[in-house]
């Protein structure tokens, strides 16, 4: 017998979680320069058909497959094409549709990968990218959800029926939401990949400002209010730790905005929309891990420190040197490091996850499970992304070429423009191919400048 | 007859406006357009980095006047321009041999 509620509220989770991906796709696109924003923008887009379709395959039996071994792998074959999750396996008392949680599981996968495309804006390819994101989620991406999402299932005699991910269960580390196997998993990619890709050309010295900041803050809108699904749907049920990560949500989200803000304002001089759009965003990632582990205040408290710590942390790449365009590490690696970490000092047993952290006079036994669980995931993901990244490199080529970059990636790749900026209409040209009510070539206007330069030429003859 | 063009801040474009209207001027084109003077351009924070804009965004007026106006036609946009501040803009005449209007084929003084 299906228990409505929570399949209802699961299956309107995975509905606002999925819009998170076009809401960062507008975020990442109002960033970027008008030439790039729809190359950016696809690079969401790309893997929102990629990663269902390989999610439907394969992805969700690595990820919630019976475990192979050590916790780090689920057995491919066991549900590979859903096999078998058709079928009604609720119980009597109650239960969730499988495919209620592969649906809410695939979404998560998706938004992970577009993630890391922020770190490579306006210059990788696009075929490459979509090897990329391919190989990534099944190579890194549908393993680490296994180490952090696939719960250990016993019987009601105890009896063990299903074997999950190390980190979950062997480490026991809280990451309700995927502080880890998202956020600094995606963080840890981004560094990788804008190492391996190098910078745009002119980094640090010319004028790379954001071309649209109204998209940027309707895209933090989409992805908060898409958050909420993300957070309190990780509770797999409507219910009391569903409550209390919604509310933990929403105020780490404010309490980070206000942040990044007085960073600003104090260091700057001018408190910013994109500082305002950043902190919601910055608090969101450290609250994604955390949300079932700390009170209000507490998430109150990780938000501010996020904020703060992500509007300095984004500065690091001129330092370093490393074109992290948009800034995945410094909001999502940093972010979900202060949120996975900060379980270990701000958890307290009165919220649902029910343990103490450091401040709460739990010692630091949670702290280091949290520690390992997140440079676990940092150090796999750099490394294998690395790889990966160095391999497409060589073999097909990640950047586009010097030109391509220079005079954008939107018409060189994908053969459009994102804004008519001529008032003449049509940019002065016509329909090239008859592809339906278009003018046939040489017509219009490129007849009528013929004419008009060989009547010039008549005249000063 | 003569060409006064004026460049100033884009906020007062209406005031001028009004002002070359009292003063009986039947006809202006304005465009937008960018620039720097003794004002230079500003600067633009983004995630804590600062971008140098040099180029200000200033309007462009410009008015064909008859010989006889144009000091009068300038004295009127500068007052109605200044704000006191630095980026105020600049006015300039110069000579302009002959004018058609389209419509009639009229020339010369006839055409303003």
């Amino acid at each position: 017998m299906v228990n409505t509620g929570d399949t209802a509220w699961i299956l309107t989770s995975a509905s606002v979680v999925l819009l998170m991906t076009p809401g960062l796709a507008l975020f990442y696109g109002g960033m970027v320069r008008a030439k790039s924003v729809l190359n950016m923008m696809m690079m969401s887009f790309g893997a929102l058909g990629l990663i269902s379709v390989l999610w439907v395959l394969y992805g969700y039996s690595i990820a919630f497959g019976n475990d192979v071994g050590y916790g780090l792998l689920g057995d491919p074959t066991e549900y590979l094409g859903l096999n078998g999750l058709m079928a009604d396996v609720t119980s009597e008392a109650g239960g969730l549709p499988s495919m209620a949680f592969v649906g809410f599981q695939a979404v998560f996968a998706i938004i992970t990968v577009a993630l890391i495309s922020g770190a490579i804006a306006d210059r990788a390819k696009f075929g490459a990218w979509m090897v990329f994101a391919g190989v990534w989620a099944t190579i890194v991406y549908f393993p680490i959800a296994h180490w952090v999402f696939d719960f250990t299932l016993a019987d009601d005699d105890g009896v063990v029926t299903h074997v999950g991910g190390w980190v979950a269960n062997n480490l026991a580390a809280v990451d309700f939401a995927g502080g880890t196997a998202v956020h600094i998993n995606a963080g840890a990619a981004g560094l990788a990949l804008a190492l391996v890709l190098g910078k745009r050309r002119g980094f640090g010295k010319d004028l790379v400002r954001p071309h649209n900041l109204p998209l940027v803050m309707i895209g933090a809108g989409l992805l908060w209010f898409g958050w909420f699904g993300f957070n309190a749907g990780s509770a797999v049920a409507a219910n009391n730790t569903a409550a209390v990560a919604w509310v933990n949500t929403l105020v780490a989200a404010g309490a980070a905005s206000l942040g990044w803000l007085l960073v600003e304002k104090l260091r700057d001089g001018h408190a910013t929309s994109l500082g305002g759009a950043s902190g919601v965003v910055a608090g969101l990632v450290a609250i994604t891990p955390s949300c079932s582990a700390v009170s209000p205040v507490g998430a109150i408290l990780l938000g501010a420190v996020a904020g703060g710590l992500c509007a300095l942390a984004v500065g690091l790449k001129y330092r370093f040197g490393y074109d992290d365009s948009l800034d995945v590490v410094g909001v999502h690696l940093v972010g979900g490091l202060v949120g996975t970490l900060g379980v270990g000092f701000v958890a307290t047993a009165a919220a649902p996850a029910g343990v103490d952290g450091l401040f709460y006079g739990g010692g630091a036994d949670q702290l280091w499970r949290q520690a390992v669980g997140a440079f676990a995931v940092l150090i796999t993901s750099f490394v294998l992304t690395y790889i990966i990244g160095l391999v497409i490199q060589t073999t097909m080529g990640f950047r586009v070429d010097e030109e391509d970059e220079m005079t954008g990636i939107d018409t060189a790749v994908h053969a459009e423009s994102a804004y008519d900026f001529t008032s003449l209409g049509g940019g002065g040209g016509g329909a090239v191919t008859g592809g339906g009510g278009g003018a046939p070539y040489a017509g219009g206007s490129r007849s009528t400048a013929g004419t008009a330069n060989s009547a010039a030429r008549g005249g000063s003859a | 007859m003569r060409l006064v063009t004026a460049i100033v801040k884009p906020f007062k474009l209406d005031d001028v406006k009004l002002a070359l209207e009292t003063v009986g001027v039947a006809g202006l084109t304005v465009s937008e357009v960018q620039g720097f003077g003794r004002q230079k351009g500003h600067t633009e924070v983004y995630r804590g980095a600062e971008y140098q804009v040099d180029f200000v965004p200033k309007v462009r007026i410009e008015v064909l006047v008859d010989d006889a106006d144009s000091f009068r036609v300038t004295d009127v946009i500068v007052e109605a321009a200044r704000t006191g501040s630095i980026g105020d803009g600049k006015v300039w005449v110069t000579e302009v041999e002959d004018v058609v209007r389209v419509r009639t084929g009229e020339r010369g003084t006839d055409a303003l």
